[in-house]
């Protein structure tokens, strides 16, 4: 979900390239908080994955893809503040490394990956934490709706974006039907990934799950 | 402990450097979009386009990718883990007024 250079114009870039800053820079002050030495490994190794991930493009339509975003399961693994910023650091490894997203449009992807879905993601999770607490199914039910969120409001960024300063002049209602739809289809996929994830670090090493904190340790999460 | 973090970088290595060759290689939802609708005509190359990792290979050659994808979970890694290793909370810090 990469845009590349151009799609937007110039004060559209860059106005999201404040929002963004701003957004990584919230995200940096209360990162601390929730990093210590147990979970800043964890936390590089997060970042790790979702860049792995993100190579795995997978069918959704007939010459369509899709890949994780992955800020849902950032956020319920480390916490919304330091999975906004491995997000962050997967997308400007990948637009300065890899040639993949622009370097103009950092602005907006960062605004839309990083911040709107981890956010989004986060949120939904905490609002159902009472089901990820009940058990393996639970967790794993709290993951999938999590990142599904995360997939179509991240999505949902590009459309506003669009809108705000898009080239083309394709209509907002055009652009929201093709971009939405789609992505709720590429979110089901960015769902079952994340909870499988999440059940599987949650089976071997609850102690590092940021959702699950507070959650007495005993609790039956193999079954 | 230990062995829970190398496992898990171990698993991204294998998914970047092997999995990878099995992905999807069509568009994907917001690019497919943007060809659709005559947005991407707008897309500008990227300044990096032909810097040796573009796309995820090697001067261009995908069979590569792997070996681009190792290096990018490495880098990743690198930065990311270096960046929350000193943003974390040390042992005891708080209690010293000057600490930092």
């Amino acid at each position: 979900m990469h845009m590349s250079d151009g799609l937007l114009n110039a004060p559209t870039s860059l106005l999201f390239v404040a929002v963004a800053v701003a957004g990584v820079g919230v995200a940096l002050a209360k990162a601390r908080g929730d990093l210590d030495d147990r979970t800043a490994p964890m936390a590089g190794l997060v970042a790790a994955f979702v860049f792995a991930t993100q190579m795995l493009n997978f069918p959704v339509l007939p010459g369509v893809s899709g890949h994780l975003l992955g800020g849902a399961l950032a956020a319920i693994l480390v916490g919304p503040w330091v999975g906004a910023l491995c997000v962050t650091i997967v997308l400007v490894v990948q637009s300065l490394f890899f040639a993949d997203g622009g370097i103009t449009a950092l602005g907006a992807n960062v605004t839309n990956m990083a911040l709107v879905g981890t956010a989004v993601g986060y949120l939904t999770a905490v609002a159902l934490r009472r089901l990820a607490t009940r058990g393996k199914g639970g967790l794993a039910a709290v993951a999938f709706v999590s990142a599904l969120v995360n997939t179509v409001l991240a999505s949902f960024g590009f459309v506003l974006e669009y809108a705000i300063g898009g080239q083309g002049g394709v209509a907002f209602g055009t652009v929201a039907a093709a971009v939405l739809g789609v992505h709720v289809l590429i979110g089901i996929g960015e769902g079952v990934i994340t909870a499988v994830t999440v059940t599987a670090v949650a089976a071997a090493r609850p102690d590092l799950v940021h959702l699950l904190r507070g959650v007495p340790q005993k609790l039956e999460l193999r079954a | 402990m230990k062995r829970f973090f190398v496992g898990f970088a171990v698993v991204s290595l294998l998914l970047a450097g092997v999995v990878a060759y099995f992905a999807d290689s069509d568009p994907d939802g917001l690019d497919h979009v943007t060809e659709q609708h005559g947005i991407a005509e707008h897309a500008q190359d990227h300044p990096l386009a032909g810097w040796p990792l573009a796309d995820y290979a090697l001067g261009g050659d995908d069979r590569f990718t792997g070996l681009a994808g190792v290096l990018g979970v490495v880098l990743t890694l690198a930065v990311a883990g270096g960046l929350f290793w000193l943003l974390r909370k040390r042992p005891g810090a708080a209690a010293k007024p000057d600490a930092g």
